[in-house]
C-alpha cells in the first residue's frame, strides 16, 4: 500500500498561537486512518492545515506531490474534499443549489448523474432536494455536505466530526453509509472523530492527539483492544 | 385622477433607474458587507464614455454596449486593485477607501470631460406614449431597466457562475471547499455592478442631463430604495427602488413640491434606519449575547 497523504512535521499557527508541534502521519490509497482527541487538540486545525485554511509550515504531500502552501481552491481542485466543522452548509440556498456547487469544478452533464448516487446514498435528499438547505435537520445537513463533498469526485476525503451534536441512531445511520462509500468511491478518507468507539470501528489506521503532538498511532483494530490507551486515552 | 395616474407611471419610470443603481449597491453590499459610495460616480464616468463613443461616430447601441463592456472591465479592475489590498482591513477603512473612490473618480471625469452640462442623446423617440401619460424615452429606458434586472436574475438563478458567485457572497469559506475562487467572483460582482450602473447612468442623463455630479441625488434615492426593500436582498432593493420613485415623484406633486424632493429619500433613510433595520425584504440578523 501507498500513501494518499503523506504529512511530515506539520506545524500550524493561529496568529501567536502554536496549535499544531510537527505531526507525522499518512493515509492509505483506499484506507480510512481516524485522529482522536479531546476538545483542543488540534483534530480541526489538522484538517484546515491540509486545505491550506491556517499557515503551516512542514510537508503535506497529496499522491507524492507537495501541496502545502497551495490556495485552498487548487487543492480542491486537486481532489481534497473537506466535510468542514459545522457541516459548512450554503444555508441560503436549496439543496439542489448545494449540490450543483459540490460538482462546481466539474462539467455540468456529469453531476446531474451523480445526484442519483448520492440518492441512491441519502434517500432524504431527494425529497428535500428543493427545499432551503438552513430548513434541514442536523442529520440531513451532514448527509448534504458529505454528498457536497463527494460529488467533487474527491481522491481524499476529509471528514470533520460528522457525529457532531447527532442523535446517536443517526450517527450509526451515516456510519452505515459511509462504510458503503468507502467501498463504492474509491476514496481514501481522513476522519476527525471524539467518539472514538465509532471512529475506530470504521477506520484502518488511527492517531492520537495530545495538545497538538500523535502520542500514539498503529491500526486501529490494535489500539482499540488496548485495555491502557483505552482507559486512559478514550475514557471509555 | 389622470395627474395623479401620471405621476404615479412617472415615477415608475424614474424607479427603475434607482432600482438598477439600487441593485448595483446591493451586489456588492452582499460580497463584503460595505457599502459602494463610488457607485454613482463609475456610472456618471461609464455615461461619458457613452457619450465619447457616440461623438467619434459610433451608432448608440454600439457605444452603449461597448460603455458598458469597459464599465465591467474597470469595476473588475477597481475590486482586484484597490479594494483587494484592504479585503480584511477594518470598516473604516474600507469606507476611507470607498470616499477616496468616490472623490477620484468625480474630479477625474471632471478633469477628462470638463464640468460643463451636457446634452445625451436617447434612443427612443420623444413622441407620448400610452395614451399621453410617459414618453418614449420614459418607455424605452423602463424596457431597458427591466430587461437587465431579469437578465440579472436570470444570471444569478439559472447559471453556474451566478451560483458560484451567490455561494461566493453567502459563505466564503464553503464556497473555497467546492473550488469556488472567492477573490475573482467578488471582482465579477463589482464588475456587474459596474456595467449595471453603466446602463443606469445612460438611461438617466437624457432626463438629467449630464455632468460630472450627475448621480450624486440618483445615488441617495437608489440607497433609500435600497434600505427600503432591505440591504442584502436583492429582489427587495429593486422593488424598494420602484417604490422610492413612485413616493418621490407623488410626494413632490402633491406634498412638498419639487425642491424639497431629496429631503423624502433622507426621510425614508432615517426612517427605515430608526423602525425597520433590515428593511421590508430583509434578512434580520440575530446574535446572541
Amino acid at each position: 500500500m501507498t500513501a494518499l497523504l503523506d504529512v511530515k512535521g506539520l506545524h500550524a499557527a493561529y496568529g501567536e498561537t502554536k496549535v499544531l508541534h510537527g505531526l507525522d502521519f499518512a493515509v492509505q490509497q483506499g484506507g480510512v486512518t481516524a485522529l482522536l482527541g479531546a476538545n483542543g487538540a488540534g483534530k480541526t486545525t489538522t484538517l484546515r492545515a491540509i486545505c491550506g485554511m491556517v499557515r503551516t509550515q512542514g510537508a503535506i504531500m497529496l499522491g507524492g506531490k507537495p501541496i502545502e502552501g497551495m490556495a485552498t481552491e487548487d487543492i480542491v481542485r486537486l481532489g481534497v474534499a473537506h466535510v468542514p466543522d459545522g457541516r459548512g452548509t450554503f444555508m441560503e440556498l436549496t439543496v439542489e443549489e448545494n449540490m450543483r456547487l459540490g460538482a462546481y469544478t466539474r462539467p455540468a452533464r456529469e453531476a446531474t448523474a451523480d445526484f442519483e448516487r448520492m440518492f441512491n446514498y441519502f434517500p432524504r435528499l431527494k425529497e428535500r432536494f428543493r427545499q432551503q438547505a438552513g430548513t434541514l435537520s442536523g442529520g440531513e445537513q451532514q448527509m448534504l455536505a458529505i454528498s457536497r463533498a463527494l460529488l467533487l469526485r474527491p481522491k481524499l476525503l476529509l471528514l470533520d466530526e460528522p457525529s457532531f451534536g447527532l442523535a446517536p441512531l443517526i450517527v450509526k445511520e451515516i456510519f452505515g453509509i459511509m462504510r458503503r462509500i468507502r467501498d463504492e468511491e474509491g476514496v481514501s478518507i481522513l476522519l476527525v472523530e471524539q467518539n472514538a468507539t465509532i471512529a475506530l470501528a470504521f477506520a484502518d489506521d488511527a492517531y492520537l492527539l495530545e495538545t497538538g503532538r500523535i502520542v500514539i498511532s498503529g491500526p486501529a483494530s490494535d489500539i482499540s483492544k488496548d485495555e491502557s490507551i483505552r482507559r486512559s486515552y478514550l475514557g471509555y | 385622477m389622470e395627474g395623479f395616474i401620471h405621476q404615479v407611471i412617472s415615477g415608475i419610470a424614474t424607479g427603475g433607474i434607482y432600482a438598477s443603481v439600487a441593485l448595483a449597491l446591493v451586489m456588492i453590499y452582499q460580497a463584503t458587507h460595505h457599502v459602494n459610495f463610488a457607485q454613482g460616480e463609475m456610472a456618471t464616468f461609464s455615461t461619458y464614455i457613452t457619450l465619447t463613443l457616440i461623438n467619434i461616430g459610433l451608432p448608440y447601441w454600439v457605444a452603449f454596449l461597448a460603455a458598458v463592456a469597459i464599465s465591467f472591465v474597470i469595476g473588475v479592475a477597481i475590486e482586484r486593485l484597490l479594494m483587494r489590498p484592504v479585503a480584511n482591513a477594518p470598516v473604516l477603512t474600507s469606507v476611507g477607501v470607498f470616499v477616496g473612490l468616490l472623490l477620484i473618480v468625480n474630479s477625474l471625469t471632471g478633469w477628462m470631460f470638463d464640468y460643463t452640462i451636457k446634452q445625451f442623446p436617447s434612443p427612443f423617440s420623444d413622441k407620448p406614449m400610452l395614451g399621453g401619460f410617459l414618453s418614449g424615452h420614459e418607455l424605452g429606458s423602463t424596457g431597458v431597466t427591466l430587461a437587465v434586472l431579469i437578465s440579472v436574475y436570470l444570471f444569478f438563478k439559472h447559471t453556474r457562475l451566478g451560483l458560484a458567485m451567490r455561494a461566493a457572497a453567502f459563505n466564503p469559506v464553503s464556497s473555497r471547499l467546492v473550488g469556488v475562487r472567492v477573490g475573482w467572483m467578488l471582482a465579477l460582482g463589482w464588475g456587474l455592478a459596474a456595467a449595471i450602473g453603466s446602463v443606469a447612468g445612460c438611461m438617466v442623463a437624457p432626463i438629467v442631463f449630464l455632468d460630472p455630479n450627475m448621480m450624486s441625488g440618483i445615488l441617495l434615492y437608489a440607497f433609500a430604495g435600497a434600505l427600503l426593500g432591505g440591504i442584502d436582498s436583492p429582489l427587495g432593493a429593486v422593488l424598494g427602488g420602484f417604490m422610492v420613485g413612485v413616493i418621490e415623484n407623488l410626494g413632490g406633486a402633491y406634498v412638498v413640491g419639487t425642491e424639497l424632493k431629496l429631503t423624502l429619500a433622507l426621510i425614508i433613510i432615517i426612517s427605515v434606519l430608526t423602525l425597520k433595520p433590515s428593511g421590508l425584504m430583509g434578512r434580520k440578523v440575530y446574535s446572541r449575547v
